[in-house]
C-alpha cells in the first residue's frame, strides 16, 4: 500500500517543480516580454522589467520587412515531411530490429545512433557539393531529405523501444491467420504502436522545426523556414534586440501551442518502456 | 496554306522575341542585417522604377551565418548568390582567389575615383576594384563634454593615450555608475581584436614579423595589453570582458560611458536625440596614439561584390551600381535626412555642405583618412589590413588569441600568462598553415 505524502511535502514538491519549470521556462518568458518592449527598453540596464515602454511595434515591423507566412509554410512542409518520410522507413527497419533480430542488430542501433555524435560541419562541404549536383540546394524536398536522414537514427530507436513493448505472440497469431508481412505491420503493429508513433510523430516535427544548421546552410530565398527568418533579424552591430525577440517568437510560438497542447503524449511515448 | 503556315511562325517568332525582351532577370542579394541595408530595402521602389527587368531578392543573415553560407557557396562554385555582401578583410582574399568579379567596369556615372581612397585600396587587388563600398567606417573616441568639464579635463581633437587614460581617471564616477572609459571585451576577431590590433598599431606592435613569425613576445605587445587591462579594470564598466560593439553602445546611449572608442558608424545613433537624451553631449576625438605615427583607428567597409560563379553578372552590376552611387546617398538624404545616408565611401559626400555640417562628419572621415591598410603599422609586416591581417587564417587564429586576452581582463589569467599563451597558439597554427617553414 502506498503511503500518503503529508500536505507539507507535496506544497514542497510543488513548489520545487513550479521553481525549475520557472527557470527553465524563463528565457523563453524573457524573450516574449521583450519582444513587446522599444530597442532601448530591451537594453536597458538594469533590465526593465515592468517599466518598460511596452509596444507592438517590434511584430509591426517584423511582419513588413519580412515575408512571414512563407518561412512558415516552409518550415510546416520541411518538418512535417521529414517526420511523415522517416517513418516510412523507420517503421520496417524498426519492425525488422524489434521482431526478427540478427547478431549485429545492437550493433546496428549503436552505429545509427554514433552518427548524432558527429558534429554537422564536418560534412558541410560534401553535402552541400552533393546537394548542388543533385539540384536540390534551396529546395523543400532537399530539406525533406536532409532533416529526414538527420533524425532517422532517433525515430527508429524510439520506434524500435515502442516495438519491443508488443508481445511477438500477437504477431505471430497475426501469422498463423495467414495476415501477411504487409497486413501484419500495417493492420496489426501500427495500430497496437500508435501512441508511440505519435509521440515520436511530434518530437520529430519539434526536432525538425527547430533545425537550424543546414535549414540555413542549404537555403537562399525559395525553401527557407522559420530559422532563417530568426538569422535574418539577428545582427552583432546595432540595436534589434526586440526585433529579434518578436521574430523568435513567431517562429516557437506554433511549435509552442504544439507542444502544449499534446505533451501528455509527448510525456507518455518518451516515458515508455522507461520504467519496467 | 502557306500563307498560314508563315503567318504562324512570324507570331512565334515574334512572340519569343517580346518574351527575350520583356524576361525578368532575378539576382539573389546576400546581406548583413544592420540599419543601412534594412534602409536600402525600404528603397528598392526607385531601383525597379530605373530597371524595371530586374527583380530582386533578398537573403538576410547574421554576420558570422552570412560569412559562412556565402564562403560555402562561393568556394564550392554553388552560384546561388549574385550580388554578396562582403568586408575588407574578404574582398583581397577572395579576389586572389578568382572568387570575385571585377567592377572596374562599371558605367561612368559610377565614379570609381570618387571613393575614399583608403576604402578604395582594401577592395582593391591589382588595380582592379573587386567589391564596391556601401558604407564605410573607422573607430574614434566619443565622450561626454558635461562629464569632461565637471572633471576638469580637455580632451584634445587628437589624443594621446596619455591623454586619454588620464581623462579615464578623472571622469570615472563608479558610485555614480559612470564609467571612464568603455572598450571592447567580448572575445572574437571582430569584437575585442580589433580594437586591440588597432590599438597596439599606435603602440607599434605587429601581428607578425616580415618571416611571418608571431610578435606577441614583444615588450610593444606587453604595454599594449597592460594598459588595456588596466584602463578596463581602474576605468570600465563591470563585466567589460562580455561588452562587445552593442553593450558598449548601449552604455553610451544611457550616458555611463564617460568615453569610449568605437566604430564611427555609431556616431549617428550617439547624436540622435530619440535614441539618447545625452545627444547634445556627446564630442568626438581621433583615436589615440603614442606618438610614433599611427593612430588606433581602424577601418572597414561593408561592401558589395559579384560572385564569379553569379549567372547574372550584368544584372547584378546594375544593381551595385545603383546602391553604392552617389545618387544613392541623394536619395537617402532625400528621403530619411543626409544624417542616415551611408557614411565613409565617397569624398563627395564630405565636400556636401549640408552632411559636412553634421557634427560627427569631419571627425569621421579624418578618422578614415588616418587608417593605412596596406601600411598599417610602425614597423614593416608582410599583410595588408589595419585590425586584421587579410590571410585566410587569420579570423580563426585571432578569435583564439582574443579568448585568451578576455580571459585576462577578467582576470582569470595575467597579462604574462597571456601573451605567452597566445605567442604559443599563434606559432603553432602559422607552422601549421606552412607560414613559418
Amino acid at each position: 500500500m502506498a503511503r500518503a505524502q503529508s500536505p507539507r511535502r507535496t506544497a514542497l514538491m510543488t513548489l520545487a517543480a513550479w521553481s525549475v519549470a520557472l527557470i527553465i521556462f524563463f528565457p523563453v518568458l524573457w524573450m516574449i516580454l521583450t519582444s513587446f518592449k522599444t530597442e532601448t527598453s530591451a537594453v536597458a540596464m538594469p533590465p526593465e522589467f515592468l517599466s518598460a515602454d511596452w509596444t507592438l511595434d517590434n511584430y509591426v515591423e517584423v511582419w513588413a520587412r519580412s515575408d512571414y507566412p512563407r518561412f512558415f509554410w516552409n518550415s510546416v512542409v520541411i518538418s512535417v515531411g521529414s517526420t511523415l518520410l522517416g517513418l516510412v522507413i523507420a517503421v520496417p527497419a524498426a519492425w525488422a530490429m524489434a521482431f526478427v533480430p540478427g547478431n549485429k542488430t545492437k550493433d546496428l542501433l549503436m552505429w545509427m545512433l554514433s552518427t548524432k555524435m558527429m558534429p554537422a560541419v564536418a560534412v558541410m562541404i560534401p553535402l552541400y557539393l552533393l546537394f548542388l549536383k543533385l539540384g536540390l540546394i534551396d529546395t523543400k524536398i532537399g530539406l525533406v531529405i536532409a532533416l529526414m536522414l538527420m533524425n532517422l537514427p532517433i525515430i527508429i530507436w524510439m520506434l524500435y523501444t515502442y516495438f519491443k513493448e508488443i508481445p511477438a505472440e500477437i504477431l505471430e497469431a497475426a501469422r498463423m491467420d495467414g495476415a501477411g508481412l504487409w497486413n501484419e505491420i500495417v493492420h496489426v503493429l501500427t495500430p497496437m504502436a500508435i501512441p508511440g508513433i505519435a509521440s515520436t510523430m511530434l518530437l520529430n516535427v519539434i526536432l525538425a522545426w527547430n533545425e537550424a544548421f543546414w535549414t540555413i546552410i542549404l537555403t537562399t530565398t525559395k525553401a527557407a523556414p522559420l530559422s532563417a527568418f530568426i538569422a535574418s533579424l539577428s545582427a552583432p552591430q546595432g540595436l534589434f534586440y526586440a526585433k529579434l525577440s518578436a521574430a523568435s517568437a513567431m517562429a516557437i510560438m506554433p511549435i509552442l501551442i504544439l507542444g502544449w497542447f499534446s505533451q501528455k503524449q509527448l510525456v507518455r511515448g518518451l516515458t515508455f518502456g522507461a520504467v519496467k | 496554306m502557306k500563307l498560314t503556315i508563315r503567318a504562324l511562325l512570324g507570331a512565334c517568332a515574334i512572340g519569343a522575341i517580346s518574351t527575350a525582351v520583356m524576361a525578368e532577370t532575378t539576382i539573389t542579394v546576400a546581406t548583413v542585417n544592420n540599419g543601412d541595408m534594412v534602409r536600402m530595402q525600404g528603397l528598392m521602389d526607385d531601383f525597379y522604377a530605373k530597371h524595371p527587368d530586374i527583380k530582386v531578392e533578398w537573403v538576410t543573415l547574421e554576420e558570422n551565418v552570412l560569412r559562412q553560407n556565402v564562403t560555402t557557396d562561393i568556394a564550392t562554385g554553388g552560384g546561388q548568390y549574385d550580388v554578396i555582401t562582403i568586408g575588407t578583410f574578404e574582398a583581397p582574399i577572395w579576389a586572389k582567389q578568382g572568387w570575385l568579379e571585377g567592377l572596374n567596369d562599371l558605367p561612368a556615372d559610377y565614379d570609381i575615383d570618387d571613393l575614399l581612397p583608403a576604402i578604395r585600396g582594401g577592395l582593391t587587388v591589382d588595380g582592379v576594384l573587386y567589391a564596391s563600398p556601401f558604407y564605410g567606417e573607422s573607430s574614434f573616441v566619443n565622450y561626454r563634454k558635461d562629464l569632461a568639464a565637471a572633471a576638469g579635463v580637455t580632451i584634445p581633437d587628437a589624443p594621446t593615450w596619455d591623454d586619454i587614460m588620464a581623462a579615464a581617471a578623472a571622469m570615472t564616477d563608479q558610485e555614480a555608475g559612470i564609467y571612464g572609459i568603455c572598450l571592447r571585451g567580448k572575445a572574437g576577431w571582430g569584437e575585442n581584436m580589433a580594437f586591440l590590433t588597432s590599438m597596439a598599431n599606435s603602440y607599434g606592435a605587429r601581428w607578425f614579423d616580415e618571416n611571418w613569425v608571431p610578435q606577441f613576445d614583444s615588450p610593444e605587445w606587453k604595454a599594449v595589453l597592460t594598459d588595456y587591462v588596466e584602463m578596463l579594470t581602474k576605468y570600465g564598466p563591470p563585466g567589460a570582458s562580455n561588452n562587445g560593439y552593442n553593450e558598449n553602445l548601449t552604455l553610451s546611449l544611457q550616458g555611463k560611458c564617460a568615453m569610449r572608442m568605437d566604430a564611427t558608424v555609431s556616431a549617428g545613433s550617439l547624436t540622435d536625440p530619440a535614441q539618447s537624451e545625452f545627444a547634445e553631449q556627446v564630442g568626438f576625438a581621433l583615436a589615440p596614439d603614442m606618438g610614433l605615427g599611427k593612430r588606433a583607428n581602424w577601418l572597414w567597409a561593408w561592401s558589395l561584390a559579384i560572385p564569379a560563379s553569379s549567372d547574372a553578372k550584368e544584372a547584378s552590376k546594375a544593381f551595385i551600381n545603383w546602391a553604392t552611387n552617389k545618387d544613392y546617398l541623394a536619395l537617402v538624404a532625400s528621403k530619411e535626412g543626409w544624417r542616415n545616408a551611408p557614411p565613409g565611401t565617397r569624398t563627395s559626400l564630405y565636400a556636401n555642405p549640408e552632411y559636412a555640417a553634421l557634427p560627427f562628419a569631419k571627425m569621421t572621415i579624418d578618422s578614415i583618412n588616418a587608417a593605412d591598410p596596406t601600411n598599417p603599422t610602425v614597423k614593416p609586416v608582410p599583410y595588408v589590413g589595419v585590425q586584421f591581417a587579410a590571410i585566410p587564417e587569420f579570423a580563426g587564429l585571432a578569435t583564439g588569441v582574443g579568448e585568451i586576452f578576455s580571459a585576462a581582463l577578467a582576470g582569470q589569467k595575467t597579462v604574462d600568462e597571456a601573451l605567452a599563451e597566445a605567442q604559443a597558439l599563434s606559432v603553432d597554427e602559422m607552422t601549421a598553415a606552412g607560414y613559418i617553414k
